[in-house]
């Protein structure tokens, strides 16, 4: 389903109560994939009447009037309780929205529910929720990808036309290309994070589900720009681009291309690249080898940041506070005990080990200056091609069950999309065939800091031909 | 590197506050040490003369208005949220 499906029904007559009603009831039948974790229908049903009433008035419309869309349960929003997937915030009701919501709902999208993740946003594949996971929109044996699992499956089966999610380390972008759908993480600091739990504050970024570039780039275009709310955004370059797409010169990434890759993501992949150059672009094969360092700079950085962000749930202010304690350290320590999940913890006090006196520079510093080479190395590449090339995963979606109990391995399904993230870098995943077993696949599409709009002009450009 | 202890995990828990069952500990501390093994492998990377990278935009010390603005969230919505308030106060556990 497509913005323009929705509005040109709204053109054409129907009203908003009504396209909101079937958004709503075809979340309510598509249950069994525990997609989302709560509908926010009163407030959307209120809404969708306050914009009919505008409808009827000649009052004038935004660009995304009357179109429904969910958002991942790390945004707050009014509705529904913002969770986070997590026993800590079960019961938390936002006192304000998020910047990207309100941004969203001016030009009058109504946000119809919230939807699963790993709690807090620590995980790949949604089995980290403290509800239970989500399940592919492919195939139910399947993982949903993650964190953004709920948000990519909601998407995927045509619930929503859009939605927002996370993506710290491809938290998007893993998800998008598990269920067959497009996913874009912008520049760091391109959309403000205001109003949205908070996991590793140097990548955290906020984007979007869409089944085509094209709607993509109106949601973007929509949340992009400076708040004074969150003092990392930065200033509005977003740019919808509707000249003719340029030949580009596109670097194909040898290191996502290797042996241990699924054969059938490589050939999907050779596929795209030979789709890009029967379209006047060039793609040559090119090396990045400061990827084998990005799992362990990544899972360094950011479990440090995490074991510092998730420090405010103390069971005093708000959230979950343990009813069993005698001391101030046992409220502490039950609170968080009982309010986090098995992969907060492990990340919570990997985050202590590599922050801790006499540990700090062997692990946390050289992560940073790994950080350093990283980002030297994309800008080299940045040099002499527009754009990189890759699979967003090394594999279609695995079993529900496979690696949840084998942390290194999850860690290591996001080798492709940690680097991009660690250096600040827009990055998509757009659909690229089927696996032999019918699973989707994805093309990682990487570009220099700023270039959002440029990458979405080129999948664009591509859907037009391919569909 | 050592291998990690369930001392040290207790330990970890401790500064992280964060309390943990025995069976917690006893996962957690092949979990953390398998990681630990894992990402250690950075150690064997050259980084002499590499300047590390905190932040990846170069903003630097955005400031705003020192004025007091006047909030959209009222006190009572917020102590709402709050697991104990009494008297417009979050009431916390007695800790002297």
């Amino acid at each position: 389903m497509k913005i323009d499906d929705i509005t040109h029904q709204v053109s054409g007559g129907a009203t908003i109560r009504s396209i909101i009603e079937g958004s709503l009831k075809r979340a309510e039948d598509a249950e069994k994939y525990h997609a989302l974790l709560s509908l926010t229908s009163e407030r959307a049903l209120q809404r969708a009447d306050e914009l009919d009433a505008i409808i009827a008035e000649g009052g004038s419309v935004g660009r995304l009037f009357g179109v429904p869309f969910v958002v991942k349960d790390n945004f707050l929003a009014f509705g529904a309780p913002t969770t986070a997937a997590s026993i800590m915030l079960k019961n938390f009701d936002a006192p304000l929205q998020s910047t990207a919501v309100e941004k969203l709902e001016a030009e009058g999208a109504i946000c119809i529910g919230k939807a699963n993740l790993d709690a807090f946003a620590n995980g790949g594949s949604t089995e980290n929720s403290a509800f239970g996971p989500t399940k592919n929109a492919i195939d139910v044996t399947k993982v949903a990808g993650g964190s953004s699992g709920g948000s990519a499956v909601v998407t995927a089966l045509d619930i929503v036309p859009f939605a927002l999610g996370t993506d710290t380390g491809g938290s998007i972008r893993q998800p998008a290309s598990f269920n067959g759908v497009l996913g874009i993480k912008p520049t760091y600091g391109a959309v403000s994070r205001y109003g949205v739990v908070a996991m590793a504050s140097s990548t955290d970024t906020i984007g979007c589900f869409a089944t085509t570039a094209r709607d993509a780039e109106i949601v973007m275009d929509a949340m992009a720009g400076q708040d004074e709310n969150d003092m990392t955004t930065i200033v509005d370059f977003f740019a919808i681009e509707s000249q003719k797409v340029t030949p580009k010169k596109i670097g194909l990434i040898r290191e996502f291309m290797s042996n241990d890759v699924d054969r059938d993501v490589r050939e999907a992949i050779s596929v795209y690249a030979d789709q890009l150059r029967a379209n006047g672009h060039t793609v040559e094969e090119v090396s990045l080898p400061s990827v084998d360092y990005s799992i362990p700079a990544y899972y360094i950085i950011v479990p440090a940041e995490i074991s510092s962000n998730l420090a405010r749930y103390d069971g005093i202010r708000y959230g979950h506070r343990s009813k069993d304690f005698l001391t101030l350290a046992e409220l502490y320590g039950r609170t968080r005990g009982e309010g986090f999940v098995t992969e907060n913890k492990r990340r919570i006090m990997i985050g202590s080990y590599v922050l801790s006196s006499g540990y700090f520079d062997a692990f946390y510093l050289q992560a940073q200056k790994a950080r350093t080479l990283i980002i030297n190395s994309f800008n080299e590449l940045f040099s002499s091609y527009d754009f990189l090339l890759g699979p967003t995963a090394p594999t279609p979606a695995f079993d529900i069950g496979k690696k949840s109990n084998d942390p290194v391995s999850m860690y290591l399904a996001d080798a492709m999309t940690v680097s991009s993230s660690l250096a600040g870098l827009p990055a998509l995943s757009t659909p690229a065939g089927l696996s032999s077993d019918g699973l989707p696949i994805g093309a990682q599409l990487i570009g220099p800091q700023k270039s959002d709009a440029r990458l979405l002009a080129l999948v664009k450009s591509m859907e037009d031909i391919y569909g | 590197m050592r291998k990690i202890t369930q001392e040290d995990v207790h330990s970890l828990s401790a500064l992280s506050g964060l309390k943990l069952s025995d069976d917690e500990i006893t996962a957690m501390t092949d979990d953390i040490d398998n990681i630990v093994r894992y990402v250690e492998k950075l150690e064997s990377l050259d980084t002499t003369q590499v300047e590390p990278t905190y932040q990846v935009t170069p903003i630097e010390n955005a400031y705003r208005d020192d004025v007091a603005v006047e909030s959209t969230i009222s006190r009572e919505s917020l102590l709402s949220l709050a697991p104990e308030s009494q008297n417009h106060h979050v009431k916390v556990p007695k800790v002297l």
